[in-house]
């Protein structure tokens, strides 16, 4: 079949080009200009999809963004399919793949029209009513019956390999919707010298003029355009939707840049997402034309009258021979006599009103077009196509008998309906107009203006909303999308759901993919007709974003792979590439966990590794923890209210471990303060705390203690930090580093000062994380590598082994050292976990120290940091795992605590474990259980310390 | 996304801000002398106002530093950004939504 329902005067249409496409694998043609849509109904297509619900025939509605029914799956690849795309916004191309959703085995033949057989038992909330009992029916049987017929088309199955890009910008006036009222106002604002940015959805500029058969309508946007494309401010973008508008003006724009090519180039963006931050906005978006609610109104070759116009005038292509029009606005006499025009048979002109006057149905009439007014339809035949229609005079307010009525096409029209989702986005009021049957923008909280049918419709044709009167109530499709009828509606009211928020919901009519478009305000008219209420009174649903679908892709832009975070890497990181490390996340930072030699396993390495700090020396790459520095008169002051610890004591040259809590008491951070000078602190923080912490210093400093001279500055990334811990640690570095003393008497532990190491400035820090013997060295991280790799060479007599996280985190847990984040979860308090030797007792003040003398924060059985030692010295707990005082395990059990850390110690050739545990300090020595997926496991009360308790090592 | 004047830099976007939560909530001069009703109350205790609202904002991205702002929590207008410690200016009609 070819082209049969085509003719020459499709104004945008160029006939020189043809296209070939497949539907469904079957070849058809189109010109350069079609729609997908437009293509298919000038090959005679009409069917082209099945309904979700009942899988009833469907076919093409509308002629844009508001087609409810033709949804198709496009695809380029396995990769490119897109599903759910409407046939009318699809740009005909070479080689278009496009297939019909929701039908097995195929479209004309599909099992699943079955569930029409037995519409009458899926009723609104059917899924709700049904689908309740027995319960555990629930996993085993509906759930994945419902997954297995819920969803509309088939996601695509690989990652998508397009690209998307972002960008921002900025104008005075922006202007949503390019037809005569959005190009007069751009035009306006061009002439003024504004920076003007124009849009629309669709693939050239014009709106409804593009669908009018006149030709000064083509004239003067040819003009129009013309002019408009001298400005220089002035950037006009097609195939751009409005999808989101946003608090203080910022409007979000999705450009389709290659969906309409044949063959993008690779590389080529896909979409692009506009942030557009507009001084002032204009809502040109135009109005939707209303369908009409009767028995039978969702056949294929039932469409909206102005789509008609739409694809006669625009594309050139006749819906049908012989037309039926059902009225209840002007309009559609107008659609009727184009068409008769183009040579269609008008086989009845049914207006619902019943003394319907106006121009278009005086034109009507003189062409001697059969036209019948105060009808309604009582139902239309045909199955894979409309084949006829039933109407009926309404007399004293009953439907009278019906005549049928031979057709291949039937146009509706209920008039128009304001296109106010943007509008009512951005959280502007919406006003019900009765004269227009419409809600139209009224008051608005962004400068923002509606102009054109986007602001309310001109005239006095309000044409019709709801339904028509009618018997048959089960195929009166309201949402053709959702398979939502009259009947649905009627059921939902009499179930007692009388807010149109619950009818939406219950009925699902609105949820679908258009959002309501075509179906939103007919729903309200039957409600208000229902329960004999003004429709102000049903109330109105929120209009949210997208105005219509968009990708995902647009949100994420180039914010994948590799760039989906940023990566933060430590001067030494290529190094520990080098020697085959293995990491792993911690925050944005990259950490060697563990550098295996040959064939070793985790385990096998981590316990090499743990065994060579303890009996010589390790390398540790501690950059990644955070480091201020605290400068100013008043820093130890500063600190003092800070930390819970006592600073104004600390000598210069001296470190501290300081604690600091959150206001509330709860441990927040820990660190390692050093004391340069009297008004100097080089401060670390944990890993993932140091913005946090940074933060909180400033928040305080800049809003609560103003009369403090304090200033504070992130050094993390200034400082590359070399931690060498083991008994040999002094002797591998000692020749390299000059200007300190760093002998045991000189430089005890807990020491800080400042020399070179290796002819490079450097901080030294004695600390240890692992109870040995230990420096953190602080290089510039210039240098990182460099100072690494000497330590590394010096430390080679002497067994120096690099170590990652794995190894650090045994090693602290040997000896108890809590990590924040890992024994504390924002609910502990120092006493929690063991520090409240760390609390300066005599301080007036510190953040945290009111609501640490509450009765509940010093209960003694709050969860306390205890040592476990399982029965089985090899069973290594699961870190989470759930602490009972019972073996018995059966529910309901009382929980008394939780495993934080769990290791096997290579050191002490057994496995140990940190845990919290209510009034756990009382009870070294019980037995308790811990809950594991095995078994509940014996283990041993203990100190939460394992290794050298006496800690003679650090002081080496 | 919000624009925001910050009253250091002038107007940005949203996305060089932080939050602070509300503004004007002043720590105890001595915390340890207050009594634990007035603690929950500096604690925990915050308005959610629908209307007009005093509320704690950073530039973090841009100078650092903190203000206060009246903003209508039904509109998202801001009536006023100010310097921390300024008092805060008289607003508008309250909207009530």
């Amino acid at each position: 079949m070819g082209n049969a329902f085509r003719n020459k005067d499709g104004k945008y249409i160029d006939y020189t080009q043809i296209l070939r496409f497949t539907f469904d694998g079957k070849i058809y043609q189109g010109y350069k200009g079609d729609t997908l849509a437009s293509a298919l109904l000038a090959n005679g297509v009409h069917l082209l999809g099945r309904s979700f619900k009942y899988h009833r025939p469907r076919g093409i509605v509308a002629a844009g963004a508001d087609e409810p029914n033709a949804l198709v799956t496009v695809q380029r690849d396995h990769a490119r399919t897109t599903p759910n795309v409407k046939a009318t916004q699809v740009e005909l191309y070479e080689g278009l793949i496009a297939e019909s959703q929701n039908r097995w085995p195929n479209l004309r033949f599909d099992v699943g029209a079955l569930n029409t057989l037995i519409s009458n038992f899926i009723p609104a909330g059917f899924y709700y009513k049904t689908f309740m009992w027995p319960r555990q029916a629930w996993g085993k049987f509906y759930e994945p019956f419902i997954r297995g017929v819920a969803g509309l088309g088939v996601a695509p199955t690989e990652a998508d390999p397009d690209r998307y890009s972002q960008r921002f910008a900025h104008c005075d006036v922006l202007v949503v919707g390019a037809g005569r009222a959005g190009l007069a106002a751009a035009m306006e604002a061009a002439e003024k010298g504004l920076r003007v940015l124009i849009c629309d959805e669709q693939n050239m500029f014009g709106g409804s003029l593009l669908s009018n058969a006149d030709v000064q309508s083509t004239e003067s946007l040819l003009q129009t355009m013309e002019k408009l494309h001298q400005y220089s401010k002035v950037t006009c973008l097609k195939r751009t939707i409005a999808f989101g508008y946003f608090p203080h003006n910022m409007i979000g724009l999705c450009e389709r840049l290659t969906e309409h090519l044949p063959n993008p180039a690779k590389g080529d963006v896909r979409e692009r997402l506009w942030q557009v931050r507009a001084r002032h906005v204009i809502l040109a978006t135009g109005a939707l034309e209303r369908p009409l609610v009767f028995p039978g109104n969702d056949r294929p070759g039932v469409m909206l009258a102005g789509a008609a116009r739409t694809y006669l005038n625009r594309y050139g292509v006749l819906p049908g021979k012989n037309i039926a029009c059902v009225v209840g606005h002007d309009n559609g006499y107008l659609a009727a006599l184009e068409l008769q025009q183009a040579g269609a048979t008008i086989a009845v002109i049914a207006d619902v009103r019943t003394k319907p006057v106006g121009r278009y149905i005086e034109q009507a009439r003189q062409a001697g077009l059969p036209i019948r007014s105060g009808m309604t339809v009582t139902g239309t035949g045909g199955y894979r196509r409309v084949r006829n229609i039933s109407v009926a005079p309404i007399v004293n307010g009953n439907i009278d008998a019906s005549d049928t009525i031979r057709c291949d096409t039937v146009l509706m029209t209920g008039g128009y309906t304001p296109s106010v989702h943007l509008f009512s986005q951005s959280r502007g009021k919406l006003e019900w107009k009765s004269e227009q049957n419409a809600y139209i923008p009224s008051q608005s909280t962004e400068n923002l203006s509606s102009v054109g049918s986007a602001a309310g419709l001109a005239g006095n044709d309000r044409g019709v909303i709801g339904a028509l009167p009618m018997t048959n109530k089960s195929t009166a499709f309201v949402d053709w999308q959702n398979d939502v009828t009259v009947k649905d509606i009627d059921l939902a009211t009499r179930e007692g759901f009388h807010s149109i928020e619950h009818i939406k919901r219950y009925t699902t009519s609105g949820m679908a993919t258009d959002q309501g478009k075509t179906s939103n305000i007919n729903t309200l008219g039957i409600v208000s007709n229902i329960l004999q209420k003004p429709v102000p009174e049903i109330g109105l649903t929120t209009f949210r974003m997208p105005y219509t679908p968009v990708s995902f892709g647009i949100f994420a832009g180039f914010a994948r792979g590799d760039l989906f975070d940023p990566v933060r890497t430590t001067p030494m990181h290529s190094w520990a590439i080098e020697q085959n490390a293995v990491f792993e996340d911690v925050s944005l930072w990259k950490r060697a966990r563990y550098f295996p030699r040959n064939s070793e396993s985790m385990n096998e390495a981590v316990a090499r590794e743990c065994l060579a700090v303890r009996a010589s020396c390790g390398l540790f790459d501690a950059s990644t923890l955070g480091k201020i520095e605290v400068v100013g008169p008043d820093a130890a002051e500063f600190l003092n209210r800070m930390y819970i610890n006592a600073w104004s004591k600390l000598t210069v040259g001296k470190c501290r471990y300081g604690v600091l809590c959150r206001e509330d008491g709860f441990v927040m951070d820990d660190g390692v303060v050093g004391r340069l000078a009297t008004d100097r602190f080089h401060l670390t923080t944990t890993t993932g705390g140091a913005a946090r912490v940074l933060a909180m210093m400033e928040d305080y400093l800049q809003t609560e203690w103003q009369d403090l001279q304090v200033w504070l500055t992130s050094t993390t990334e200034q400082w590359a930090v070399i931690a060498v811990q083991g008994p040999r640690a002094r002797d591998i570095i000692a020749p390299l580093i000059s200007g300190i003393d760093i002998s045991a008497h000189a430089f005890p532990h807990m020491s800080i000062g400042e020399g070179t190491i290796h002819g490079i400035t450097m901080r030294l820090m004695r600390v240890s994380f692992t109870g040995e013997l230990g420096y953190e060295i602080n290089v510039p991280a210039d240098h990182g590598r460099a100072i690494w790799e000497a330590i590394y060479e010096a430390g080679q007599a002497h067994g120096i082994t690099p170590y990652g996280t794995e190894a650090m985190h045994v090693l602290r847990a040997e000896k108890g050292y809590v990590i924040i984040g890992q024994e504390t979860d924002g609910t502990a308090t120092p006493d929690d976990v063991g520090l409240s030797w760390a609390i300066g007792k005599a301080k007036p003040d510190y953040v945290g120290k009111r609501a640490l003398i509450r009765q509940a924060m010093q209960a003694p059985t709050r969860k306390q940091l205890v040592g476990l030692l399982t029965l089985d010295d090899q069973v290594v707990l699961e870190e989470g795992a759930q602490i009972c005082a019972t073996a018995a395990n059966t529910p309901p059990m009382q929980l008394i605590g939780h495993v934080t850390s769990s290791y096997y110690s290579a050191t002490l050739g057994r496995s140990i474990a940190l845990a919290m545990v209510a009034g756990g300090r009382t009870c070294y020595g019980k037995t308790l259980y811990v809950l594991m997926p095995s078994a509940a496991i014996p283990v041993t009360l203990t100190a939460p310390v394992f290794y050298d308790e006496k800690g003679e090592q650090v002081n080496g | 996304m919000l624009l925001i004047k910050c009253p250091y830099c002038g107007e940005r976007s949203e996305l060089e801000f932080s939050y602070g939560g509300q503004a004007h909530i002043v720590r105890p001069l001595i915390p340890s002398d207050i009594t634990d009703e007035a603690l929950t109350e500096y604690l925990y205790h915050r308005d959610n106002i629908k209307g007009v609202q005093a509320e704690r904002w950073r530039h973090l991205h841009g100078c650092g530093r903190f203000f206060n702002a009246v903003r209508d929590t039904t509109t998202d207008h801001f009536q006023a950004t100010y310097k921390i410690g300024e008092a805060q200016p008289a607003s508008g009609a309250k909207s009530d939504g």
